[in-house]
């Protein structure tokens, strides 16, 4: 119930945010949704399936490239049309890589993805009369929903008609992903993920599963990828660079994994730390490793499992 | 004949833990396999299971040469197993794992936008289950949370949820009080009757459990059948008593 209520007010909040809050906070809210969307992909990987990948910037630059390519490249400027494209792209990439890696669990996963992963930077670094070296592409303004909104000032068209497509998307994204985890699918992953030996004996196969589970992420990574590109109006190799895979799984962790809504708030809180932590302190890594190893050792269940503790030990209270 | 397997051996190097073992298991069998350790009684569940393909020899299950096909797949074919020590899924609750294995024989595994909660057929199925074998009060209890004995028969239970044709128990009542042993059997007892089970062939070191309840007993030692009989006749055979069983439980 209250859970309900939160998120109404969340979304309520969201809505109304342009309206209220000061520009420049508008558009810091435009990276969010797009990370809270490769977010939703990534945790059917780790929550639900049990397997953590450091390689999912792959995916993210598969999807920002893809939206740079086909606005500079080809006449295609509509999002709709550049999320699909993103979306296929990242499935076909990810279903090869995905039948080799979740042939391996826990470190070796890991390190597989990390490989593929800078793989993909590699390639976007040297072959750069397709992806333009480190200096990158541009992204050209996208039309959305068939609307060509490029007389717009740019920061009108990003914190109007951009931030509530963006936002769209997230919603449609989320309820995709809640009716995914909630389906019949969705509860042989946890099966998967809780005991491998145990689902194979009920006739679940674990790897397919790890498959499917892997493939969903990718294609989620990708779109949220997309909907990185146009706010900058560049991409660039360090998108797909590790460290990016890196922070993705920190949001998941500082949010919590264990929660469906745990990691949207977790980029949240990253995306709004970090640029709060930038402005005070140069070293802002060094602020966010600490909260890292305060994370994993006091509160493995991030702010999610921290609110549920408070939640808990106050409702014994009364 | 549901499940045979002919002169089957094993090799792990140079170490013969199956020299030639033969057996059969019919239609409405209860069949319990013992020996002391290091006999092969694993070996040999492995092999019936698929896990392990034999160095040679043939395991038929319905028929169909089922040698090393892996557990997926048997399961599918209608062989389901419990294990040794317990298998539980320990974050889902104890209906979730029964729909699991529901969702398993149903084929519905791949619905990806369909409500489980809305799935009639898997609600029912799951919560059949779970009263039969008297988990329903805490179906929505973690796995985790519940207490040995409640965990062994959950893993069991959610062997019988695939509606198997041959059941295969590894010591279904290994670490359990000796209180509930008896409650654990007969509970297994009327749900195969009731689920529609031809067969289910247990491994177990409880001499109480094997002479109360198996039409037939399959003793191992060293990797070969020392006896394969009733249990009057196994109780007669001095050889068998003497090498495998030790003490003879009183007659029942």
């Amino acid at each position: 119930m209250i859970g309900r209520l939160v998120l109404a007010a969340a979304t309520l909040a969201l809505v109304l945010l342009p309206m209220v809050a000061p520009l420049y906070y508008v558009l810091l809210m435009l990276p969010f949704m797009a990370y809270a969307v490769v977010l939703l992909g990534l945790n059917l990987l780790f929550g639900y399936t049990g397997l953590v990948s450091f390689g999912h910037a792959l995916f993210i630059g598969i999807g920002a490239y893809a939206g740079a390519f086909l606005t500079t490249h080809t006449p295609v400027r509509s999002l709709e049309v550049i999320l699909f494209a993103a979306g296929v792209l990242g499935a076909v990439v990810a279903a090869p890589v995905g039948a080799l890696c979740v042939r391996y669990v826990k470190i070796y996963f890991g390190m597989l993805t990390l490989a593929f992963g800078m793989l993909f930077y590699t390639f976007l670094l040297k072959f750069y009369r397709l992806t333009g070296g480190d200096e990158g592409m541009r992204v050209l303004r996208p039309s959305l929903l068939g609307l060509d909104l490029g007389a717009m000032p740019k920061t009108d068209y990003l914190a109007g008609p951009y931030y509530y497509y963006s936002l769209g998307i997230l919603v449609v994204a989320a309820l995709v992903m809640w009716r995914i985890v909630h389906s019949p699918f969705g509860l042989c992953l946890k099966s998967v993920r809780d005991n491998p030996a145990k689902a194979e004996a009920l006739g679940l196969g674990v790897t397919r599963y790890r498959w499917h589970a892997f493939v969903i992420s990718a294609v989620y990574a990708a779109v949220g990828g997309a909907l990185l590109g146009p706010p900058t109006g560049n991409v660039d190799p360090t998108l797909a660079y590790w460290t990016q895979s890196g922070n993705i799984v920190f949001m998941t962790l500082l949010g919590g994994f264990a929660s469906f809504f745990g990691p949207i708030l977790g980029a949240f809180v990253f995306i709004f730390l970090q640029d709060t932590v930038m402005s005070v302190v140069p070293y802002w890594r060094l602020v966010f490793g600490a909260i890292l190893a305060f994370i994993v050792i006091w509160a493995p269940g991030g702010l999610m499992g921290l609110f549920a503790r408070a939640g808990a030990a106050s409702s014994s209270r009364a | 004949m549901i499940l045979e397997a002919r002169d089957v051996t094993v090799f792990y190097g140079d170490v013969c833990a199956l020299a030639g073992v033969s057996l059969a298991v019919r239609d409405g069998e209860f069949v319990s396999i013992i020996g002391p350790n290091g006999a092969g009684k694993s070996t040999l569940i492995n092999v019936l299971t698929g896990v392990l393909h034999p160095t040679s020899g043939d395991v038929r299950f319905n028929d169909r040469d089922v040698r090393g096909i892996g557990p997926v797949a048997l399961a599918r074919l209608g062989m389901a197993r419990s294990f040794q020590l317990v298998h539980i899924f320990p974050d889902l609750t104890v209906l979730e794992t029964l729909q699991a294995a529901v969702v398993s024989r149903l084929g519905r595994g791949t619905r990806l936008f369909a409500s489980l909660a809305g799935d009639r057929q898997v609600q029912a199925q799951a919560l059949e289950v779970a009263e039969l074998f008297g988990l329903a009060g805490q179906r929505h209890a973690a796995s985790k949370h519940l207490p040995q004995g409640d965990k062994k028969l959950l893993d069991v239970a959610s062997a019988f949820a695939l509606r198997p044709e041959i059941i295969l128990l590894d010591e279904p009542t290994s670490g359990v009080s000796t209180a509930d042993k008896t409650a654990i059997m007969e509970i297994l007892v009327t749900a195969s009757r009731r689920i529609g089970c031809r067969a289910i062939i247990q491994v177990e070191h409880d001499m109480d459990i094997v002479f109360g309840y198996s039409d037939r007993i399959i003793a191992l030692h060293e990797g070969k059948v020392l006896a394969d009989a009733a249990p009057a006749a196994i109780r007669e055979n001095r050889h068998v008593v003497d090498t495998v069983i030790g003490r003879l439980p009183d007659p029942v």
